[in-house]
């Protein structure tokens, strides 16, 4: 018990880096495609060094692993690649952004995301992402962790993770609906392992979302609509991470308008 | 331990046994007894193009045969083109799951290796006649396109209201069960259209009428899916489904259902040698009800060009243009397989352009409620399903080492044993009794002792003369 009120959740980031590995070793148990260790490995190593390479630059005195840790987890689960070194460099280039592409004093792009849709567009022919691979069973045990971080990041802004599966079931049984499809359709596309992580530990991270609660609702609902347009019309199997990359453009304009308090990790000194 | 690579046994169109084939969806023109149990499909993709090939083993009269299957474009007559069973067959064959020989050597002998080896259409444009047209479109139904190729007549439909489509067909003597009118109507509204073939009897006989040919469709869109709701729907249950793909990049995968790696590289009892169909139908099975139905099985995962063993040659460039891999250039791209051999390494100037993949799902409407949505990803990591029956050394061996090497054969056994257990869920009593039978015996073999294979225990001999 101790553990976890001391370490878990003196920092959300704390139980999400949990959840992540959990979900890391299911697969790894459990998934015939599962990333293999070593590219675990590169990932990793990759991601923390250039985190530590920036703070140095930088000349930032107090050094945060668990950002990169998360964005490289995230990477880890999602980014595919037929060539070994695309991996490091993915996690470098997650790094990069946050350091280089800021408006305002925060940064635009959710960091494992613009790597992921930075590798799509530049190097169409190698990278891609798998979100069919979990089987139910994983699924459920890493919804209900996902739930469980929601809940204990009340202080956080985990709500837009809701905000947007929300706004994206509604989509899908609209759908369905419409085309007077079975329900098992929208339960059955309901059921992606990737949605989650993208819902979790992408568009909920706190430093490239608005700070108000309704920029952060009218955020999530524009990523839902622009996904399903490019899932539904255009066929874009990778929608949703095109579509939080292109919103998040928006943040600075929601931002202007509904003004709220920055973000700041709770156990942190200086946000990166 | 050496061993010799002897004889490479493919299973060749596992589902063959099943009655008939297509993704779509059979209906029957009188009330024959139609099943739809195994479909044998072949996707070519690359880009935005695509190239659909279905087998076409349908095995009751032949004017009973008709099929409806929804496509996301209109198909014009040049579009469509009857293709040929064979280089299907040799395709299933390339990519089938094996049962690989290897033999014990001479536990005696230094080991020197050695190695045996083992083993279009004329198309014809016809209107559709007015008074057709006419009675389509009351019924809100309009079709785009009619023609004839090869044996079969070809509708290209779309349509405004399910209801319309439902009844036109009905008239029209397409024989649909009930329920279909929800989905029918789902397709039309994301503007998809419908493919819509029977057998035109004459040109079946002209073309010398023992079988049909497989259709093929080429068309262009953003789609990459395969259809299966309306097949569910006049099937009795589970269903089997081989999707073949080719591709330039590398293994295709579903990306709204999971992907699992059907068992591999196991050592299994010698008697499966003559049951390897059985065996792996079992396996299969066991591997269905481990995922709950849910998953699309990989079986085969491989660049074209090579094989190893080899179940079959690889398909030469002309074949694989056929089949729809038109980025193919056939000069370059052929692969020249030696004959009988079983093994194809990578030639020198790099990969074929094209990676096949072998996919086989069991389905049923519960288990895939949705279409299968497919993508195209760049993993060229090779994947088979392969077999090993390791046969120990026959002759009799006296030295040494022969009687480490009997010691250990009845462990080996009995690890075989038990794989092929848990891989099948045959009764391992049965599989034991079997593998006695055979010649693969638990009991330590003599030799064992005395290391000369009379028999007796080692110190018998010592004192004898």
């Amino acid at each position: 018990m101790k553990f976890i009120k001391d370490t878990l959740l003196k920092d959300a980031r704390h139980f999400q880096i949990a959840t992540l590995s959990a979900l890391l070793v299911l697969l790894l148990i459990w998934s015939d495609f599962a990333p293999k260790l070593h590219v675990v490995a590169l990932v990793l190593s990759a991601t923390l060094f250039t985190q530590l390479i920036f703070f140095k630059i930088f000349k930032i005195p107090s050094i945060d692993y668990r950002s990169p840790l998360i964005t490289s987890l995230s990477l880890c689960l999602l980014f595919k690649t037929n060539l070994i070194w695309l991996y490091p460099l993915a996690g470098a280039a997650a790094i990069a952004t946050k350091f280089f592409v800021r408006f305002d004093g925060k940064h635009l792009f959710n960091p494992a995301n613009a790597a992921i849709v930075l590798g799509l567009l530049f190097m169409p022919n190698n990278v891609w992402v798998s979100p069919g691979q979990w089987g139910s069973a994983v699924w459920f045990i890493f919804a209900l962790l996902c739930l469980a971080v929601v809940v204990l990041n009340r202080s956080g802004r985990a709500d837009i993770a809701l905000f947007f599966l929300g706004s994206w079931f509604a989509l899908l049984f609209a759908r369905a609906f419409w085309l007077g499809d079975p329900l098992d359709i929208p339960l059955h596309n309901a059921q992606s392992g990737a949605l989650l992580i993208f819902a979790f530990f992408m568009i909920s991270d706190p430093m490239t979302t608005p700070d108000h609660r309704i920029g952060r609702f009218i955020f999530a609902l524009v990523v839902a609509v622009a996904a399903y347009v490019m899932q539904y019309v255009f066929q874009i199997r990778e929608a949703i991470f095109y579509a939080l990359f292109l919103v998040c453009l928006m943040t600075p304009i929601i931002d202007y308008f509904l003004k709220d308090s920055r973000y700041r990790w709770s156990s942190q000194g200086r946000k990166t | 331990m050496i061993k010799y690579f002897l004889t490479v046994m493919a299973l060749i169109a596992f589902s063959a046994t099943h009655a008939q084939a297509f993704c779509g969806f059979y209906v029957a023109k009188a009330d024959a007894d139609l099943f739809n149990e195994a479909s044998k499909v072949v996707m070519a993709r690359h880009d935005d193009r695509t190239v659909m090939t279905m087998a076409n083993d349908f095995q009751g009269d032949v004017k009973d045969f008709a099929i409806v299957i929804p496509v996301p474009t209109i198909v014009k007559k040049s579009q469509v083109n009857v293709g040929d069973n064979k280089v299907i067959d040799h395709l299933d064959a390339y990519t089938a799951p094996r049962l690989v020989e290897y033999f014990d050597s001479d536990p005696c002998q230094q080991f020197e290796m050695m190695e045996m080896m083992a083993a279009d259409s004329m198309v014809r444009r016809g209107a559709a006649p007015k008074a057709l047209m006419r009675k389509a479109k009351k019924l809100g139904v309009t079709i785009e396109e009619s023609y004839s190729v090869g044996e079969y007549d070809i509708l290209i439909l779309s349509a405004k209201q399910s209801d319309g489509l439902f009844t036109w067909l009905n008239q029209e003597g397409y024989k649909l069960p009930k329920g279909v009118t929800k989905i029918l109507n789902s397709y039309i509204k994301q503007d998809m259209k419908f493919f819509v073939a029977k057998v035109n009897l004459k040109e079946f006989e002209k073309e010398g009428g023992t079988f049909l040919r497989p259709l093929q469709v080429a068309y262009e869109s953003d789609k990459f899916m395969l259809p299966v709701r309306l097949g569910t729907l006049n099937s009795k249950g589970p269903q089997d489904l081989l999707l073949f793909t080719l591709t330039k990049n590398g293994r295709v995968e579903p990306t709204n259902y999971r992907t699992t790696k059907i068992p591999t590289g196991d050592n299994i009892p010698l008697f499966v040698k003559d049951e390897f169909g059985e065996f792996y139908k079992a396996m299969f099975d066991k591997q269905v009800k481990k995922n709950n139905m849910k998953t699309v099985m990989l079986e085969y995962a491989w660049d074209m060009a090579w094989c190893d063993p080899c179940a079959a040659d690889p398909l030469p460039a002309k074949d694989l243009k056929k089949l729809g891999a038109w980025w193919l250039d056939e000069q370059r791209d052929n692969v020249q397989p030696m004959p009988n051999q079983r093994r194809i390494m990578p030639p020198r100037g790099g990969a074929v352009n094209v990676f096949a993949t072998r996919m086989h799902v069991r389905y049923t409407a519960d288990s895939f409620p949705e279409d299968i949505a497919l993508q195209v990803t760049d993993d060229r990591e090779n994947f088979q399903g392969r077999y090993v029956m390791q046969h120990p050394f026959k002759d009799e061996a006296s030295c040494s080492a022969a009687g480490d090497y009997y010691k250990k054969l009845p462990k080996r056994f009995e690890k075989e044993a038990k794989t092929l257990a848990s891989l099948t869920g045959w009764n391992i009593n049965d599989i034991r009794k079997k593998m006695e039978e055979n010649g693969q015996s638990f009991k330590v073999k003599s030799g064992t002792t005395n290391n000369l294979g009379d028999g007796k225990p080692w110190y018998e001999n010592m004192w004898n003369d």
